[in-house]
């Protein structure tokens, strides 16, 4: 007897067998046009930069989804592997799963080897899998972290390109974040300078940039171990509103109230004994 | 093989690939943010905006007042594109003029709204991109707000909120204002203090969750006794 559905191992890679339908339904048929839901991007400002002692990672907190800040207070510095972090611009759902990839692979990898992953395995993992999707996964990221090579400093884009710098500004604020970076970045600068200049430069995109806002969150990854500070500067913007707006009960109507009985028939019966500990 | 670029986010892929002759459009116009609202009392009107004038992600200018003085009794308050804004108030503050010279008296705010409708029916074929809404006092002194579509259909309201926030702000209007979706409610009558007090309210919360929100917002409160402005910070980020 055949079967009505036949169960199908998961194909790899993107499925475009809706993408006719899609591009029919966005251009309309003579009810009208359809929209297709937007993913959420994360209309970012992230920065890092490279330190006497190791690295220091900054990143805002607003997720955006079009014009509404759908997350106040979401985390975009990505836990990759014990000495290593990521900031993710871009699609939310694509930085997020890119990096949960990344880091299982490298976790992998450490109990293989027995070793700490390098900065530039992570690097170049993720190039490998960015150039695969053509693009199409749109995630930009900051890679940060310190290994027995060295502090380094890398950002990958969608399309698997790669740039190797000691200081760097991604997402819809990198414009401002860069100016105050290129203004003031030195290198081998203490822990403080090297804080209070990530978190300037990601301020000058929280105030420029509609995209990006609310708090500012900073990594820093040195030899002995990792700081995560969330957040390192609230927001200072808390106008609290002057009333409450509560509803008391019975604001609601309730229009019909049905009660329904539930016949339980008893069928089965076990009785299991239970041993207790310290009886006398 | 289906190719994926022309499924990419829309056009982006375009910058990358080259995908044959692209017609390149001009848009003549842009959308600059803000949001307006009024609402109408016994004996008051308020008439409020935000400030921010913003473009994509960048924000032109923090203090870009949306609220424009007409008489001292009406106070319009525009957002949309501002150039048209601009020039719409331009219009409007000459046929006031106009009207002054002729009739030797001012527009009153029925007056007034019914002049914008014929004003923005005119360019049915190219719009005015403005979202408008009036606040003033009617002839007999009770607040009165209208409001308008970018082509000038209008009605009298109590209250109203246009812009990029108003589907955020005209719901929580309509549950304390006009009191619907409640029962077993007192339905007082709004009185200045609470009124005022409810728009700061609502634009914190606005500014809080639209983007194209925020940095102060100017209340105008138009009584008998002529036009009061306040203004409240709000968030700048």
């Amino acid at each position: 007897m055949a079967l009505s559905c036949v169960l199908e191992p998961a194909l790899s890679g993107f499925n475009f067998e809706n993408s006719t339908r899609n591009i029919v339904l966005e251009n309309g048929s003579e009810e009208g046009k359809i929209k297709a839901p937007k993913p959420m991007k994360t209309g970012t400002t992230i920065a890092g930069v490279v330190y006497k002692d190791g690295v220091v990672l900054g990143a805002d907190t607003r997720a955006t989804s079009d014009e509404v800040v759908a997350d106040k207070m979401c985390a975009k510095i990505h836990y990759i592997a014990p000495n290593i972090y990521c900031c993710g611009a871009g699609t939310a759902a694509d930085t997020e799963k890119t990096t949960e990839i990344l880091s299982s692979n490298l976790t992998i990898f450490s109990m293989n080897s027995g070793r700490n992953p390098r900065v530039v395995m992570a690097v170049n993992i993720l190039q490998d899998m960015l150039f695969r999707y053509r693009g199409m996964i749109g995630a930009h990221l900051i890679l940060g972290g310190v290994d027995c090579t060295g502090s380094h400093l890398y950002t990958v884009g969608p399309y698997g390109s790669m740039d190797k710098v000691p200081y760097l500004a991604m997402g819809s604020g990198n414009l401002p974040a860069m100016g105050i970076l290129e203004d003031r970045f030195k290198a081998n600068m203490d822990l403080e300078e090297a804080k209070s200049l990530v978190s300037d430069a990601i301020h000058a995109g929280i105030m420029s940039d509609l995209g990006s806002g609310n708090n500012i969150d900073l990594c820093v990854i040195t030899k002995e171990g990792v700081d995560y500070i969330r957040p390192h500067k609230e927001s200072p913007f808390n106008y609290k509103r002057q009333a409450k707006y509560k509803y008391k009960p019975g604001t609601t109507p309730v229009l019909t109230k049905t009660v329904t009985q539930v016949e339980l028939e008893l069928l089965d019966e076990t009785v299991q004994m239970m041993e207790t500990a310290g009886s006398s | 093989m289906i190719s994926a670029q022309a499924y990419g986010e829309n056009g982006k892929m375009k910058e990358y690939h080259y995908t044959g002759p692209v017609e390149h459009k001009f848009s003549p116009y842009a959308f600059n943010g803000g949001t307006v609202l009024a609402v109408a009392g016994e004996d008051f009107a308020i008439v409020a905006s935000d400030t921010r004038l913003s473009e994509g992600y960048s924000i032109h200018s923090r203090d870009s007042p949306k609220c424009y003085k007409l008489t001292d009794t009406t106070v319009l308050g525009c957002s949309g594109f501002h150039g048209d804004c601009l020039t719409l108030t331009k219009i409007i503050d000459a046929r006031l003029k106009m009207y002054k010279h002729s009739n030797n008296k001012t527009m009153t705010s029925g007056a007034i709204a019914a002049m914008l409708s014929t004003i923005l029916y005119g360019r049915r074929f190219f719009p005015y991109y403005v979202y408008n809404i009036i606040g003033g006092l009617d002839e007999e002194g009770r607040g009165a707000v209208y409001s308008f579509d970018p082509v000038g259909s209008y009605q009298r309201d109590t209250y109203k909120a246009g812009g990029s926030a108003s589907a955020m702000l005209q719901p929580l209007l309509d549950n304390q204002i006009g009191f619907k979706n409640m029962e077993n409610v007192e339905e007082v009558p709004l009185t200045l203090e609470k009124a005022v007090q409810l728009v700061k309210d609502v634009f914190i919360s606005a500014a809080e969750r639209d983007v194209y929100t925020g940095d102060a917002l100017e209340i105008c409160i138009i009584t008998k006794e002529g036009i009061r402005e306040e203004i409240v910070p709000l968030r700048k980020d």
